[in-house]
Parts: structure tokens; sequence; C-alpha cells
């Protein structure tokens, strides 16, 4: 089995991806197909702030709850409201139609994060 | 995440587990045993039920023979229903309990349609066998039993086929007579040329077969029996039986951690106390003086999930109760779960409160099944 992993993206151990221009997170390919389907995502308010590494949501499938992280410290400036009514997404289009929120960070904090090259090593 | 392959090396695994590996099947540990947790998805295969049919392979189940001068004795004895009722090849659900009425596990007792050595099959839940086999044994010697217990469990293949075209299937597969089974009846019949039990029974609410078979046919077996049929793994069965409000054994109840009477548990009608069994005076004093909890299905009203160990309250906020078994309704794409709440509040229609992370989302309880039969 092979997973997408895009390389403009930085990814965490954990599985989340962020778009280091639009500051979008979501989940992996990877992590969506190890959930299996995606039954309910619970995700944060607009203005809240989470540091690194910080819970702000929770993916679940139908059998498992799995707490989402974000990947570097800062605001969430927009959610996806698609996902309260259409949470396959997150299966369907992972690193599209399925992400999760959007961060305003700092660029300095991406150094932290695991580059495609590094994280496509983790799951292989 | 859910682990993967890197399990410990005491797991028992099923006759059946290079066929699901080549699959592609996601596995998990289940009662001590690495079963597939997955094939396609639960969705996918929770549909195929449903709407067609699904085999799974159920070998992580175990299997006690019972036989001998004293073998209806010894099985009175130990299990909650009246095993004089059966005749050759009847099976009967009962609970097995404690001498305080607590169930141990529940089980399916079968009178095997011929008798050569065994005349009775019992089929305690995962990693339940070595458990009852020990305490068969030591029933019957303290109380001098003429009687012969043999746990097979590893002797013996099981697979379920559910599912609306599941007869029209198996028929095809065995000379036919398995068509005249009557629901929780059962007979020999070949299937790809193993001598198989089929029993009219299953653990999803839909029509369909249990088939037990010597592990070493067990390939055969699949093989014809998977033909044009969907494999189905242990999350599918979860979700089915979910919907029908099925218990399971460990989860909905557990002799440490949650123990719970059948009467509590929603099975008093497994339960004869005409009978002589272990455990039936403390049951016999819970009928008469009534229950303090009960076991109730409950659909969320809000987004979220139920959950396994989740908090119930009242809409006052008091705590009257907990989830034992929850997920999202693949048929409904509705939030379900069981659990047990105080009895003033287990009439269906009450309004409740299930602590979802820390967030009281109202809930209704509601009589299982969940969906149309």
């Amino acid at each position: 089995m092979s997973f997408d992993v895009p390389d403009d993206l930085y990814y965490l151990e954990s599985h989340e991806w962020i778009d280091p221009d639009t500051g979008r997170v979501g989940i992996s390919d990877f992590a969506q197909d190890e959930l299996g389907d995606v039954v309910f995502v619970e995700l944060p308010g607009e203005g809240d702030e989470y540091d690194s590494d910080e819970s702000f949501g929770v993916v679940e499938s139908i059998k498992a709850v799995s707490d989402i992280y974000a990947p570097v410290s800062g605001t969430v400036t927009d959610i996806n409201d698609d996902l309260a009514d259409r949470p396959e997404l997150v299966n369907e289009d992972p690193f599209g139609d399925g992400w999760l929120v959007e961060l305003e960070f700092d660029d300095a904090d991406l150094e932290d994060l695991l580059t495609a090259d590094d994280y496509q090593d983790q799951i292989a | 995440m859910p682990a993967d392959d890197a399990t410990s090396m005491a797991q028992r695994t099923p006759p059946l587990y290079g066929r699901h590996e080549d699959r592609g099947a996601q596995f998990t540990e289940f009662g001590g045993w690495e079963m597939p947790v997955e094939f396609d998805s639960i969705q996918t295969e929770h549909a195929a039920v449903r709407e067609s049919a699904g085999i799974f392979d159920v070998s992580h189940m175990g299997e006690i023979e019972v036989g001998g001068p004293d073998a209806e004795l010894l099985l009175q004895r130990l299990t909650t229903n009246d095993v004089s009722q059966l005749d050759r090849g009847d099976a009967q659900y009962a609970a097995i309990t404690d001498e305080d009425g607590v169930m141990l596990d529940d089980t399916v007792v079968y009178r095997l349609p011929e008798s050569d050595d065994a005349e009775y099959l019992f089929v305690p839940n995962a990693g339940h066998d070595d458990q009852m086999y020990d305490r068969w044994t030591d029933y019957r010697d303290a109380h001098d039993l003429s009687a012969t217990v043999d746990n097979v469990t590893g002797e013996y293949g099981m697979v379920a086929v559910q599912g609306p075209d599941a007869p029209d299937l198996v028929a095809a597969r065995t000379d036919g007579s398995v068509r005249d089974l009557g629901r929780f009846e059962a007979t020999y019949a070949e299937v790809a040329g193993v001598e198989c039990l089929v029993a009219n029974s299953g653990y999803t609410g839909e029509a369909g077969f249990e088939v037990v078979f010597p592990a070493d046919g067990a390939g055969a077996v699949w093989d014809s029996l998977a033909n044009d049929c969907q494999p189905c793994g242990l999350g599918a069965r979860d979700t089915l039986r979910l919907e029908y409000g099925f218990l399971l054994s460990g989860q909905d109840f557990h002799a440490e951690d949650n123990p719970r009477t059948p009467l509590e548990a929603g099975i008093g009608f497994a339960v004869d106390l005409d009978t002589e069994f272990v455990g039936r005076a403390a049951l016999q004093a819970q009928q008469e003086t009534g229950l303090d909890e009960e076991f109730v299905g409950l659909v969320l009203d809000e987004r979220g999930v139920p959950r396994h160990g989740y908090e119930i309250t009242s809409e006052d906020g008091d705590t009257i109760g907990e989830v034992t078994s929850g997920t999202m309704s693949p048929t409904l794409g509705e939030p379900i779960g069981l659990g047990y709440v105080d009895a003033d509040y287990a009439d269906d229609g009450t309004t409740v409160d299930v602590v979802v992370r820390g967030t009281g989302k109202q809930a209704t309880i509601t009589e299982p099944p969940f969906i149309d039969q």
C-alpha cells in the first residue's frame, strides 16, 4: 500500500500536515487509512490559540478516537465547516477538501517539522 | 491510531490468518487473538451484511465439548437457561453466572445433531475457553459427575455468513437441507467436502448461519463460502451487533470491571429460574426486589459518538449511569450507544445526557434494535 505524501507540505510524526503557504492543517492519507471511516470531527473555534503539539480537536472513526495536534503554535483563523455534515471528506480528500483548520503562525516554527521525505520514511 | 501488526508473541491466530493477510486485512488483538478488524471499510462491510451477505471469521470463539451420562446435568448447573429443553440439533443462548448471579460470560449451547463422543458443544467468548473449561471440570469433580469436558477451541475454526442473501448462498454450497433449519437449529452438512456443523444463528440481526469445522478444513470452507460474499472484520461485527443491542462479553459486562447479572443486562429471556444452577438464588432474589439499574439503548441527539466508559447524567447533571458500547450507526448515520442507567431513567423516550470529553450531549433512551427489523 502506498500513500500520498505531497512534497509542498510539512508533517508531524503524529500524522498531521500543514501547508506553509495557507496555514491549512489536516491529517495525512496514511492517517485516514489507519483510522478507517471518519464519522465525526470536533474542531476548535476561530480565534482559539494553540501551542505546537497541543491537541486542538478530535477525529473519530467508527473504531477509534484520535486527538489531532497543532503542528506549530498559532491562532485558528478558519475551520472547515463542511466536515460537520461530511466528515467522510477526511477519508476522501485528506489533503484537499478534508482539511481541518487554518492557523496563523510564525514561519520559523516550520523548521521543527518533518519534510515530505522525512515523513515518507516514517510511514514506509 | 490503531496498533499495527507489531503485537505480542503470545497471540493466538485463527487457521485462516494467512488468507486474511493476503486479502489485505487490518488486524486487531481481541481476547488474546489476532483477528481481522477490517478488510475494506467498516461501512462497506456493514452495508453488505444489511443488504446482501458478508462472511466473518469468528474462530476466536471458544468451543468446548461435553459428553457422558451427566453432560446435561453439568450444563444445567452451570448455565442459566433450561438445557433439558434441547432436542438433538437445537441451540440455546444462555448466561454463565457465579454464586452472586454475576455473568462470567454468555454462550450458545448446542445439543449436537448426532452423538458420537460428545453430546453437547458450547461456545464461550474469545479468551474465555480456558476459564470455562476449568469451571466445568472443577464443578464436575466437586460433585462427582460423570461427564467428559474437552476444550477443542484450537481444533476448530468457525465462520458466520450473515445477511439477506446468506441462506441462498449457504444452501448453494451445501446439500440445501440447511434451508429447513429454524432459528437456533443446527445440522451437519458438507461444505467443499468438509463436514461442518451449520447452525441457523448469528450476531448481526440478519438471517444467516454460523459454521463450525475442523481447523485443517478452514481454507476450503472459507474459499467456498467467501466466494461472492464480502469478507467482514470485527469492526463491522461490532457495529452490526450494536444496532440490534446484542451484548458483547467483556465490554457490556465484565466479571471484575463491570459485574452485571443477566437480569440487569436485559437477557432475562435466557434465565430459567425453574432450573437449578449456580447463581439461581441470587437472581431469584434480584427478580423479587427489582433492578436498581437497567441495560438500555440510547441515541445521541447532538453531534458526537458515545463510547465505552462515557458517563451518563440526568438533565440536572446527576450521574445516573455509564455507556458500555457506542458507535456511529452505519445504517442510520446516527450515534447510538448501550449502557446501564438508574432504573428511574430507563423508560423509552427519557432524555438524558452523555458526557463526551467533558460536555453533556443530549440523548434519548431508545429500546434496541435501533433499526427496523
